[in-house]
């Protein structure tokens, strides 16, 4: 399921975990991230195709891509 | 050839399930053909809802201690020792006092949940907690002598024990300020990391409103990136700058790093199957309470009913029987919404939680579970 070329330095797979789980865990590791590395977050709840956006918004970060894919979908966050 | 089970942590989880593994397996110990050892790192057991209450001068850190040994079942080997390796692959642990690596044939991880405020830059030096007896001390001798400025609780990270004591925190402290006519004088404002004020949309739509009437700010997508103690500032990722005068913050909470080096988890938590409560990554492995990963809240009620389903799974392996037991993902939180009134939820992996209007009863009814509290970890309750 891989549409992009973007290299992510960093997968944070989230498959599985309950909500706020996946956004909490794209938070996590983009506090650990250096400024300018991808993070790319798999995560197979709906929810995160609103919250990960909305948390993006919020901050300085850039939402590279988002990939939907039937049982999981990946997004890719750049830190600011 | 005596079963040797080895649970890791004397807290609620580790000891409610060597109680009921003695029970369980009564015959079989006393037959000497299972050993159970619990070991703790102290010799106390540690009740921390207790530490809610610290802050307010309503109850002291040793109302939530007692020996270990005294709550335990004599037919229960409590070590008091702190397991220093795991080697899940040779089916050995090793404690620090030993030499010697130590066999088992079940191992339980009960080892609940640290606290890293040192990951967020300031915050150990500017920020106070309750979420430690030492914190919970350190903060009461605050509250007591603060009569005006602005009261900031944040929570820092998640996941964290008892997702519902920020909320009690916010609300017994505006309902304690009123009560001495101080509300008029002190600010409080909660942040949350996420888009609402609980990890749970039910509980944050249920607390939203009630914040609301109570004047208290809410802050949410707050994620503490770091503090500034001389300054009073405490600053999010998401750009955002807060004063405070007194900072009351849930501190980014880890496993043990034994987890992580055993490669059972990250972050110190164990993988688990949610319902079988058995490591991913080894046989024979279970882990429950906080160290377990499973998505469900990190409380005291979700230890005492896992290790209910753990003591029974093993106790099924021991007599070679299949293991059938599962948890549901079962959890019960009373809620305190003020000093005398408190809310209750009950929900699982499937149903929602559903909060009960606040009233006095359901208040006394947790400070009664707190007393009798004893009896559960005994195994009697
Ligand atoms: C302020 C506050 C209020 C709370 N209120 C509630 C509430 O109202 N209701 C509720 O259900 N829950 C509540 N909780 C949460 C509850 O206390 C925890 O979820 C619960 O204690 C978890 O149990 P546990 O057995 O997993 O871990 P713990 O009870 O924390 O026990 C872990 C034990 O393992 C020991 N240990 C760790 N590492 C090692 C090692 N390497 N070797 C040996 N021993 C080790 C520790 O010292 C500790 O004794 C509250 C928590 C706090 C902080």
């Amino acid at each position: 399921m891989s549409q992009t070329d973007i290299e992510p330095e960093t997968t944070v797979d989230a498959r599985g975990a309950a909500c706020p789980g996946p956004l909490m865990d794209l938070i996590g590791a983009v506090r650990g991230a250096e400024s300018g590395a991808v993070v790319r977050l798999l995560s197979d709840t709906e929810r995160s195709l609103t919250d990960v956006p909305e948390w993006v918004e919020e901050t300085d970060n850039e939402l590279l891509a988002t990939e939907e894919g039937d049982d999981h979908h990946a997004f890719y966050v750049e830190k600011a | 050839m005596t079963e040797r089970v080895i649970v890791v942590g004397g807290g609620t989880g580790g000891t409610v399930l060597a109680n009921d593994l003695a029970d369980r397996l009564g015959a079989e110990i006393d037959a000497g053909d299972v050993e159970v050892t619990l070991v703790n790192d102290g010799p106390d057991h540690v009740y921390k809802p207790v530490w809610l209450y610290v802050p307010f001068g309503q109850r002291e850190p040793e109302d939530g201690r007692r020996r270990l040994r005294e709550l335990v079942d004599d037919r229960v080997a409590v070590r008091v020792d702190r397991v220093t390796d795991i080697d899940t692959d040779a089916g050995q642990v090793r404690y620090h006092e030993a030499p010697e690596p130590i066999d088992y044939d079940y191992l339980v991880l009960a080892t609940g949940s640290t606290l890293a405020p040192e990951e967020i830059p300031g915050l150990a030096e500017g920020g106070h907690d309750y979420y430690s007896e030492s914190g919970a001390e350190a903060l009461r001798e605050e509250l007591l002598s603060f009569t005006e400025g602005h009261l900031v609780l944040s929570v820092v990270g998640t996941p964290h024990m008892c997702p519902a004591a920020p909320l009690e925190f916010v609300f017994m402290a505006d309902d304690w300020l009123r009560e001495r006519g101080l509300r008029e004088d002190v600010d409080i404002t909660y942040t949350y990391p996420i888009q609402r004020v609980h990890g749970n949309p039910h509980i944050a739509e249920w607390a939203r409103p009630l914040m609301d009437e109570r004047d208290i700010e809410v802050e949410t997508f707050f994620n503490a990136e770091s503090v500034d103690p001389d300054a009073g500032t405490i600053t999010s990722m998401e750009g955002t700058d807060i004063d405070y005068d007194l900072l009351v913050a849930i501190p980014p909470h880890r496993g043990i790093d034994l987890i992580e080096e055993a490669g059972l988890g990250d972050d110190g938590w164990v993988d688990v199957d949610k319902h079988t409560l058995e490591a991913e990554a080894a046989e024979n492995v279970y882990a429950l309470g906080d160290t377990a990963a499973t998505g469900v809240p990190n409380a005291g009620s979700v230890a005492h009913y896992q290790a209910g389903v753990v003591g029974q799974r093993i106790a099924s392996q021991i007599r070679g029987r299949p293991a059938t037991a599962t948890y549901d993902g079962k959890t019960l939180c009373f809620v305190e919404t003020g000093m005398d009134a408190a809310s209750f939820v009950e929900f699982d992996y499937e149903r929602p939680p559903s909060p009960a209007p606040p009233s006095e009863k359901l208040h006394w009814s947790k400070l009664a579970y707190n007393e009798s509290y004893w009896l559960t970890a005994r195994g009697l309750l």
